[in-house]
């Protein structure tokens, strides 16, 4: 895990490098302040020596000098090194997620992957900048406290080293708790957090049902655990700094008690006292400060666990060796087809599929929920991989074509569709992006998108608000498909995408496809029996397996599934009011 | 290392949500008193304690740093050389020392475990406070306020305030009494160096004031530039298989890349200005000194003012101890600043009306005595009736039986004054009749439905049930008396069996089934891992849209009401299965009066009075047969012909 995320510093190694030796040169120059400091009151001001004080104070400004020097190189280096780590760590997940295969972005939803992109970096970052300016710092301040320490006095020194032993091994332990502590503490967060959301989200339902008291209390209850969480967390924590203050003072007694008797003794000088005394501070404050390190290592582990879970998921679909780079035509075909979209776990959800689509060929696609007519589909332009057998496009299997390539050719307009922040005409060149704007306005044409377009303010340069909210959903579903239209594809793939759109002007749709490109296989997957009537042939999908294949007329006398749905929507008319658009 | 500290237990604010920039506080010390006063009204006594705690514990350790001088001075100097020295005076200083010591510990102790509780009981009380109030809120609160900023108050604004509460608060406390004490004391030494080190004090913040004003300027910018970024991601993301299909990929990565870029920029920018504060403020301390050294040096050589040598050796102690609680007070002030701009978004939240209701008529289970008179019972009846107490007249109480009729007398409605988009609308729905609403996006057939359980009032005209006008009913008496199934199903964190319970929640478990099998629900959800003891998370991810849309219809058959409102309740179940749910939506809605919004004709064919509706105007009525042979809107939609219409 560390080594996938330590890649990630890349050109950032420098400032990475530069950070701590930086921080360790601080830690020198705030050594010797303390003995020039020292000097300074001993030998200058105790002995009324003018020129003394002016020369140690020099060397001392000197010293502060480089100090801030260090400190200031070692926080910008700092601050350069996490900001372009966090860059790069950014950078790498977004452009594996580019390489996502369909069934790697089901596995991550897109709220965790927007999550794993901002706030799990924005943790790492900080502790990349912490571990960088303290991890060093702090040892280094510990240490070189100790040697001064014991170059004074071993025997007195030997007081440190107790009592640094001592608080390492109270301070590991609570704060292990602690960090145990916090993580639950955070899983209850992420309880609270989820009834807040449900509630603002669900505000509608609440009040409809006049549920506020039960939803308060259910808070109120939520809230309490996170109370007795905390607490027990933070009383944990609570006793660090007594603690802390304890063995601080306990050394200073120490060391005055001792060093009393020392200096009688004449082994030991007034002011080499007054130095260990200051020493106390630095050697256990480091301590305190490496506990602290740890503890933000602990803290940032699952978001780095999660940030790598992106940067090695690989991609399933790979582009073959010798890529096919042009779709010769339009047939497709499904030889013992099986698909499942984890493979080894329960039940295919295609089972048995073989079909044969001839180049220019309209299908129908009927079945109810579940019965995986766009599982079907998704195969023909790769979006997934079959299990078993084969689908080829143009006679060639699909896995022997570059993937962009064949994407080009089979235009898949999904169920789910989307727009994006930008004008209509921005939009549309998704599909292509040298298309003049004769080009869009004939595909919106065919898409019977180009008289909204028209009667709307701005005409191609409306702008589209993000997921397109701004236009109704029949509008919507026509953009996409004129969108799609754009790449003049060999096969185009309509996934349940005129549902909201009115029965009249889906008629226009088809009639359009039917005179503007016959060579075109189509694909069209629908509720409505209107939407699929004139098709070429049906296929009726049951349960992930073809139920039967015909047209309007042999499926109505023959399939059982066909006349039903038939009978459930007579007179064809399974209109919506979308029209007035 | 206070600073440090606070980074450390950011808690779930590490998890610090993108977006908006953090806004400058419009009046900082009006917000501070808020905070205070908050935490002072629950909190006094304990925050007594604790100040005093902070007072003890600060003396505890300046009497300490004094102790080092005292100890080489005054026990250690005069026994150099003795041949048999007396340790007794020393043991007893130190002891006394110790003592003060143990208090000062004590008192540090005393102080943090009292703060974790101020402070958690502070949050926990302001959360629930949030939360009771968040709900009392009118639906037009949640319509213009974007949920993640919402939910951001509760995460975000909060956290910071924690910190606020439990660190920055204390420290400031701790560093003022520890500069008020130290300056005294130095005031006492020397009245000439404590103004130079004044000076100089000043200059230290007037440097850090510099810095922090750059650090805080891109901290904004940082902000705001991962606010972009978190749009940007937020749109590919939720689009990433459009990106996939149109192999856009390339696109995206140089937008992004982009954006990325700029956000480095500014976070490289403010993280450096922040980390050169605490370097810049140590070694103008130390110059500090210096300068103090020298000039004290002078005075004492020149015995100015019979000022010693001594004198100036414990004036630079506490001029060395000075300059932390300095430091540490110009490392608060950003979390201060950065925790009330949290404040102002908490408070503001809190400052919202709340939805009014000057509703008076009641709902109550009743029964019927022997002469047939409605008589209230605290029993479930099955029975329900609108007690009325005319308070404006005879002071009486008359009871009304509650049938379901629901009429719309020439409404007006807009969401804003200045913008209607319901006009005129008459509506007659008599008990047990079903109304069925017919219209395109954006006709306002929602919208009428939401009048009815009043998520919002009506500008002109009179709604009335059972010939009550709306507004004289408790809102939640008369939300309990409708059913509704809204267009987006939302469903609960718990188990199937809870979600059902939401529409009555002493339902019994046979009363359960019996709701899941009228809305179809029974099968599937017998088919899950734990049958109704199934976990559902997040708004029921892992079940499908048309089995969230049968969950939702359970619930309201569970609820049992007389006026149901099925919104597109059955748009996201297939035809067959439609069919299937349609027997059993039949029988819910039979004997009620239900008022229904559909996108299939073949759902609301069989409607007592179908509505057509065209920019908030209602413009056909009548059933099924009427409307065809009416041939207008309603015929050119079931038949499909366009011939009509293109006219």
């Amino acid at each position: 895990m560390l080594k996938t995320l330590l890649a990630q510093v890349k050109e950032f190694k420098t400032p990475s490098i530069l950070t701590p030796l930086c921080m360790i040169g601080e830690v020198i120059c705030e050594m010797i302040i303390p003995v020039l400091m020292g000097r300074i009151v001993d030998i200058g001001i105790g002995g009324s020596d003018m020129n003394y004080i002016v020369r140690t104070g020099l060397i001392m400004l000197v010293v502060a000098l480089f100090g801030l020097l260090f400190g200031i190189l070692g926080g910008v280096f700092g601050a350069k090194a996490s900001a372009g780590f966090a860059r790069n760590l950014r950078k790498a997940m977004h452009d594996n997620i580019q390489t996502f295969s369909f069934s790697s972005i089901d596995k991550f939803s897109s709220s965790s992957l927007v999550t794993r992109l901002t706030t799990d970096v924005t943790n790492i970052q900080n502790a990349y900048q912490m571990i960088l300016r303290m991890a060093m710092r702090a040892p280094a301040s510990m240490i070189i406290a100790m040697i001064m320490s014991f170059i004074i006095s071993p025997r007195l020194a030997r007081i440190y080293l107790g009592a640094v032993l001592l608080l390492a091994v109270i301070m590991s332990f609570i704060m292990r708790r602690a960090t145990r502590y916090f993580q639950q503490v955070f899983r209850r967060y992420d309880d609270l957090n989820n009834s807040v959301q449900e509630n603002v989200s669900s505000i509608r339902v609440v009040k409809a049902y006049v549920r506020e008291d039960y939803e308060i209390s259910k808070f109120h209850k939520a809230a309490g655990n996170i109370y007795e969480m905390f607490i027990k967390a933070e009383m944990n924590i609570a006793g660090v700094s007594p603690i802390m203050m304890t063995v601080v003072y306990g050394c200073i007694l120490l060391i005055s008690w001792f060093g009393a008797h020392f200096i009688i003794s004449n082994e030991l000088g007034t002011g080499e006292l007054m130095s260990l005394l200051a020493y106390c501070m630095n050697i256990l404050m480091s301590l305190m400060m490496l506990s602290v390190v740890f503890v933000m290592i602990t803290m940032s582990q699952a978001s780095a666990k999660r940030i790598v879970e992106v940067i090695n998921e690989k991609s399933d679909l790979k582009n073959p060796e010798d890529p096919i780079m042009e779709v010769p035509d339009g047939s497709i075909r499904f030889d013992d087809v099986d698909f499942s979209y984890r493979p080894g776990t329960g039940d295919p959800v295609l089972k048995d599929i073989n079909l044969d689509i001839r180049s220019g060929e309209s299908i129908g696609i009927i079945g109810g929920t579940g019965s995986a007519k766009s599982s079907l589909v998704n195969l023909v332009s790769r979006l997934y991989d079959v299990t078993q057998g084969k689908v080829l496009v143009g006679g060639n299997d699909v896995r022997s074509y570059d993937i962009e390539a064949l994407r080009n050719q089979v235009s898949v307009v999904l169920q789910k569709n989307v727009l994006f922040s930008g004008t209509i005409l921005d939009n549309l060149r998704w599909g292509d992006k040298n298309a003049t704007e004769e080009e869009c306005v004939r595909v919106c044409k065919m898409a019977c998108a180009d008289d909204f377009i028209r009667r709307m303010p701005e005409g191609y340069n409306t702008w589209i608000e993000q997921g397109g909210t701004n236009v109704s959903g029949g509008q919507r579903q026509r953009l996409c498909i004129a969108r799609a239209l754009l790449k003049k594809p060999k096969i185009l793939i309509l996934d349940d995408s005129t549902s909201a759109v009115d029965t009249a002007t889906d008629a226009k749709i088809r009639k359009a496809f039917r005179e503007e490109i016959p060579g075109t296989t189509k694909l069209i997957i629908a509720q409505r029996i209107s939407s699929v009537k004139d098709c070429d042939r049906i296929i009726v999908m049951d349960d992930g397996r073809i139920d039967g294949v015909g047209t309007h007329d042999q499926l109505l006398a023959e399939n059982m599934i066909y006349k039903e749905v038939y009978e459930s929507q007579v007179g064809g008319a399974d209109a919506d009011f979308d029209k007035k658009e | 290392m206070a600073e440090d500290n606070n980074k450390e237990f950011k808690g779930p604010g590490g998890r610090r949500m993108a977006g908006r920039p953090r806004p400058k506080v419009e009046n900082p010390g009006l917000l501070l008193k808020r905070v205070m006063s908050y935490v002072f009204k629950y909190y006094g006594i304990q925050m007594i304690v604790v100040l005093i705690c902070i007072v003890v514990s600060v003396l505890a350790n300046i009497q300490g740093t004094m102790f080092t001088r005292t100890l080489i001075d005054t026990y250690i100097t005069p026994m150099i050389g003795t041949p048999d020295p007396d340790y007794g005076p020393l043991l007893g200083a130190m002891g006394r020392v110790a003592c003060f010591y143990g208090i000062g510990i004590a008192a540090a102790f005393t102080q943090q475990v009292i703060m974790v509780h101020v402070n958690q009981g502070t949050l926990k009380r302001l959360r629930e406070d949030l939360f009771d109030h968040m709900e009392s809120l009118p639906i037009k609160y949640f319509d213009t306020h974007s949920h993640g900023d919402i939910m951001s108050v509760y995460t975000n604004d909060i956290d910071t305030l924690r910190q606020m509460i439990s660190q920055s608060i204390p420290q400031l406390f701790n560093s003022a009494i520890t500069i008020v004490s130290i300056l005294s004391m130095m005031l006492v030494l020397n009245i000439p160096l404590t103004i130079l080190t004044l000076a100089m004090v000043a200059l230290m913040l007037f440097v850090t004031m510099q810095v922090t004003k750059r650090s805080g300027k891109n901290f904004i910018a940082q902000q705001k530039n991962i606010g972009k970024l978190n749009g940007f991601i937020e749109e590919t993301m939720t689009g990433q298989k459009v990106v996939k299909v149109f192999c856009h990929e390339e696109e995206s990565i140089k937008t992004f890349d982009e954006l990325n870029e700029e956000l480095y920029q500014s976070a490289f920018k403010a993280n450096a200005f922040a980390n050169i504060i605490g370097p810049v403020n140590a070694q103008m301390g130390n110059a500090n000194y210096v300068v103090v050294a020298l000039v004290g040096a002078l005075l004492a050589l020149n015995s100015y003012a019979g000022f010693t040598v001594g004198g100036l050796a414990s004036f630079l102690t506490f001029n060395k101890s000075f300059s932390m609680p300095i430091n540490q007070v110009s490392m608060q002030f950003n979390s201060i600043i950065m925790a009330l701009a949290g404040a102002e978004r908490v408070f503001k939240l809190l400052d919202e009306e709340p939805e009014t209701d000057e509703g008076y008529v009641m709902l109550v289970n009743c029964e019927y005595d022997e002469n047939g008179e409605i008589v209230e019972t605290d029993k479930h009846t099955g029975h329900w009736a609108w007690k009325h107490y005319h308070k404006q007249s005879d002071h009486s109480t008359t009871y009304q039986k509650l049938e379901g009729d629901v009429t719309f007398n020439h409404v007006d409605f807009g969401y804003r004054d200045d913008k209607m988009v319901l006009h005129d609308i008459v509506i007659h729905a008599k008990p047990g009749e079903k109304v069925a609403l017919v219209g395109s996006t954006g006709a306002g057939k929602t919208t009428i439905t939401n009048l009815i359980n009043r998520f919002y009032d009506i500008q002109d005209g009179k709604i009335r049930y059972d010939n009550i006008n709306v507004n004289k009913i408790k809102k939640a008496d008369l939300r309990r008396s409708l059913g509704i199934v809204l267009q987006d199903t939302h469903l609960f964190t718990g188990t199937v069996r809870d979600n059902i319970r939401y529409g009555k929640l002493d339902a019994t478990e046979e009363e359960i089934v019996a709701a899941a099998k009228l809305a179809n629900a029974d099968g599937f959800i017998k088919r899950l891992p734990q049958g109704y003891d199934t976990m559902l998370k997040g708004d029921g991810a892992n079940l499908s849209q048309g089995q969230r849309q049968l969950l939702a219809i359970a619930r309201a058959a569970i609820a049992d009401p007389p006026v149901l409102i099925l919104d597109e309740a059955t748009s996201s179940i297939d035809t067959r299965t439609e069919k299937i749910v349609q027997d059993g939506m039949d029988k819910l809605m039979s004997g009620r009066t239900t008022f229904v919004i559909a996108h299939r004709l073949s759902t609301i064919k069989n409607s007592d009075t179908i509505l057509v509706l065209e920019q908030g105007r209602i413009v056909e009525r009548g059933n099924h047969e009427q409307l065809l042979a009416l041939k207008g809107r309603y015929y050119q939609l079931y038949t499909g012909k366009s011939d009509a219409l293109t006219a």
